[in-house]
């Protein structure tokens, strides 16, 4: 987006206006039809148990989806989740052996391994200002060579039962606690942990940051520990997810493959734009739900597994499309502001847009019209 | 003017950016090699040396090619390594062993990978949908289109195509030499023509381009159709070394991720606008070489892995030191807002 188009985004907001609306509507309209579906065409889901099952069966990757939530919506990308829940799984059956006296410990070390991979994604994106899609990608490669490597290919050792009763188990066995899975439990803890904070100042400052850093540079804000807390973050909610997937499927060397594009289609499926600044994490979350109830519902109708890529190849375009399309009406909005980062010379380059450019007043007159927007030309040639 | 000042500020970029990584292909060949004989590993650039690396390089080098327009363009395409398969699939099945189809075969395969470059550029310009999200869309479209009409190697390609993939002069693969020569020929388009120019400055700024008359669109899903070609092309050599074609042989491989990386190890800005051809040729070669070197050593194939990740970081955090202006995120080329 250019830098005017930001700014005619801000200036449009009122301070009151409801973020959490932002793409909410759309993706819980689609959730709604598809659970409504479910109940018409799969017996299964006749009783409240069958969504159950699928809220714990879809737990492992909502989570995850919160994850990427904060990352993408401070601006950035992480690939690396899908590789560190695989890495995660292996190195908890590696450690744990079967062992019930050591779950505790290894859990407590997984979720601090999250965290360091999440340290190591946000201090090399931040401080060498390296591309968190490079960053990732290339942490992405480490993480699956490195448990390779150590497991020599396959993995080894056993999860303990107290382990895996987290991906698998319910709260009791009689009663409505023997209705209620952990991994929802966990699930709901997380989810009220995001929202709250995606309330709180922090949480605000986190979305600004992905919107308009060089904004919160000059009013205070702290951007790069920003991004650093978000990329954490994701890495202790990947640790989480791989425990509970650990605990759902076993220990496989696949357990993670692919979950970073499914995540993120989760995220962008509720209508979080990709470049950071806008989105709710509800609807990230519900976006994630959207998929798995996607694939219930198509694996009831008798589509093939394989031919499920294919419709959720269709459905990402079609919904971002559709995000676009209402959106790009009101602003078109081309480029993100290229000028982040802490150590920006004040002088801009040709293709960086100089953060004094005036602010266009209306939202309407960042459109796709080239001679709207009389700052641009000399952008280009500055 | 902008048409005037890009090409001056990209020539004297791509000569520093390039000279690096052709720098760290020599100091790599000379340490790699020294080490190689030092442990025991026989000579590192024999005949048999060299021919595994230029082999190695061909397909990485073909797709890396093509994600160079597109990268350059300020998109990318994570399509690719599902197009490979599927277009080594159509060059096996409609030859079908037959040797009169050899060039229908190419031309259909080149014909889907078009196609698919075509809907993906469309995709992004026309219906405003962010580069990543298109182009994984696709990825996940076509590898339902592989799953579900394909569960293991199917056609077959002539002995006469397979002498493509399997021809040498001396160390030196017949192969090597086209991807040399579809390297000369994306640098000249780039660096030389109208439309190579349109792609910097598109990448470089979207708006800019637009408001200095360029049509941004038509940049865009020219680079992708390109891109698609080369992934195409780079499909048809498969088909062409394996005999058959495979539907996992582009995944398999992690042509999507590995060639971006190649190209930004090739110094090549992720956000567009800046770098060439030439790095990427360089960035796939040092890619090569260590495969080659680690081979030679016989260390674990995981290790590899873990040193490519670590490059590719190290590599970026050089360029980004020495930049004074940066992008942090691929942007996408139109609608980043979706």
């Amino acid at each position: 987006m250019s830098a005017a188009g930001t700014a005619a985004r801000l200036s449009s907001r009122s301070p009151g206006f409801p973020r959490l609306a932002t793409g909410l509507a759309p993706v819980l309209v689609v959730l709604l039809l598809l659970l409504v579906l479910l109940a018409f065409v799969g017996p299964a889901y006749e009783s409240p148990s069958g969504y159950i099952a699928l809220l714990k069966r879809s737990a492992p990757l909502m989570i995850l989806a919160i994850g990427q939530y904060f990352v993408i919506v401070a601006g950035e990308f992480d690939l690396s989740v899908g590789s560190l829940v695989t890495a995660e799984v292996v190195i908890a059956a590696r450690l744990l052996e079967g062992d019930e006296s050591r779950t505790w410990s290894v859990i407590a070390l997984l979720l601090g391994f999250g965290v360091l991979v999440g340290l190591v994604n946000g201090l090399i994106t931040t401080k060498l200002r390296v591309p968190s899609f490079i960053v990732t990608l290339g942490m992405l490669l480490v993480l699956e060579g490195a448990v390779f490597l150590w497991t020599g290919g396959a993995p080894r050792g056993a999860l303990t039962t107290e382990f895996r009763k987290w991906g698998r188990a319910q709260l009791g066995t009689e009663g409505i606690l023997a209705q209620i899975p952990y991994a929802v439990l966990v699930l709901v803890v997380i989810a009220v942990a995001a929202v709250l904070f995606m309330r709180s100042g922090t949480g605000r400052t986190l979305m600004a940051t992905g919107d308009n850093d060089t904004a919160v540079r000059l009013a205070g804000g702290r951007v790069d520990a920003m991004r650093i807390g978000a990329f954490v973050l994701s890495g202790l909610l990947a640790a989480v997810a791989a425990i509970l997937l650990g605990g759902y499927s076993g220990v496989s060397a696949q357990v993670g493959r692919g979950l970073e594009f499914e995540a993120i289609t989760a995220v962008v499926l509720g209508g979080v734009v990709l470049g950071g600044g806008r989105g709710s994490v509800i609807a990230a979350m519900a976006g994630a739900l959207t998929l798995r109830a996607l694939f219930a519902v198509l694996n009831l109708l008798g589509v093939s597994g394989a031919l499920e890529s294919t419709v959720q190849g269709v459905i990402i375009i079609a919904a971002v499309a559709y995000a676009s399309s209402e959106s790009g009406l009101r602003d078109l909005l081309v480029r993100r502001p290229g000028w982040s980062g802490s150590s920006q010379p004040p002088a801009s380059t040709a293709e960086d847009p100089p953060p004094e450019t005036t602010p266009v007043p209306s939202t309407s007159s960042v459109s796709s019209e080239p001679d709207t927007n009389p700052e641009t030309p000399e952008r280009g040639t500055s | 003017m902008t048409t005037i000042a890009l090409p001056a500020r990209k020539v004297q970029f791509r000569l520093d950016a390039t000279a690096i990584v052709y720098l760290a292909l020599f100091a790599l060949l000379v340490i790699g090699s020294i080490v190689v004989a030092a442990r025991g590993g026989g000579v590192l650039l024999d005949q048999a040396g060299i021919l595994k690396i230029l082999t190695g390089c061909t397909a990485l080098g073909l797709v890396a090619i093509g994600q160079t327009l597109a990268v350059v363009a300020g998109s990318l395409d994570l399509s690719v390594a599902y197009l490979i398969g599927l277009c080594s699939l159509v060059t096996a099945e409609v030859m079908a062993g037959q040797g009169s189809m050899m060039l229908p075969a190419v031309l259909a395969a080149l014909g889907v990978a078009a196609l698919v470059g075509l809907v993906n550029g469309v995709v992004i310009t026309a219906l405003r949908v962010n580069a990543f999200i298109a182009t994984l869309g696709m990825a996940l479209i076509l590898k339902g289109v592989l799953e579900s009409r394909y569960t293991g190697p199917a056609g077959s390609t002539t002995k006469d195509f397979q002498r493509l993939g399997y021809d040498r002069i001396g160390p030196v693969p017949v192969s090597f030499l086209l991807l040399l020569l579809v390297a000369v020929g994306a640098w000249w388009f780039l660096a030389r023509t109208r439309p190579g120019y349109h792609m910097y400055a598109v990448g470089g700024d979207i708006e800019s381009a637009r408001v200095s008359g360029v049509r941004t669109s038509r940049t865009i899903v020219l680079a992708h159709v390109l891109c698609s070609l080369a992934a195409g092309a780079t499909g048809v050599f498969l088909a062409s070394r394996l005999g058959s074609g495979a539907p996992y042989v582009g995944t398999d491989a992690g042509y999507d991720l590995q060639s971006i990386a190649a190209v930004v190890l090739g110094g090549t800005v992720l956000a567009g606008g800046r770098g060439g051809v030439a790095g990427t040729v360089g960035g796939v070669m040092i890619l090569s070489v260590l495969d080659t070197i680690f081979d030679d050593l016989g260390v674990n194939s995981f290790f590899k892995d873990v040193v490519r990740g670590v490059i590719i970081i190290v590599a970026v955090a050089l360029y980004a030191r020495g930049r004074l202006a940066r992008r942090r995120l691929v942007t996408p080329p139109a609608g980043a807002d979706q």
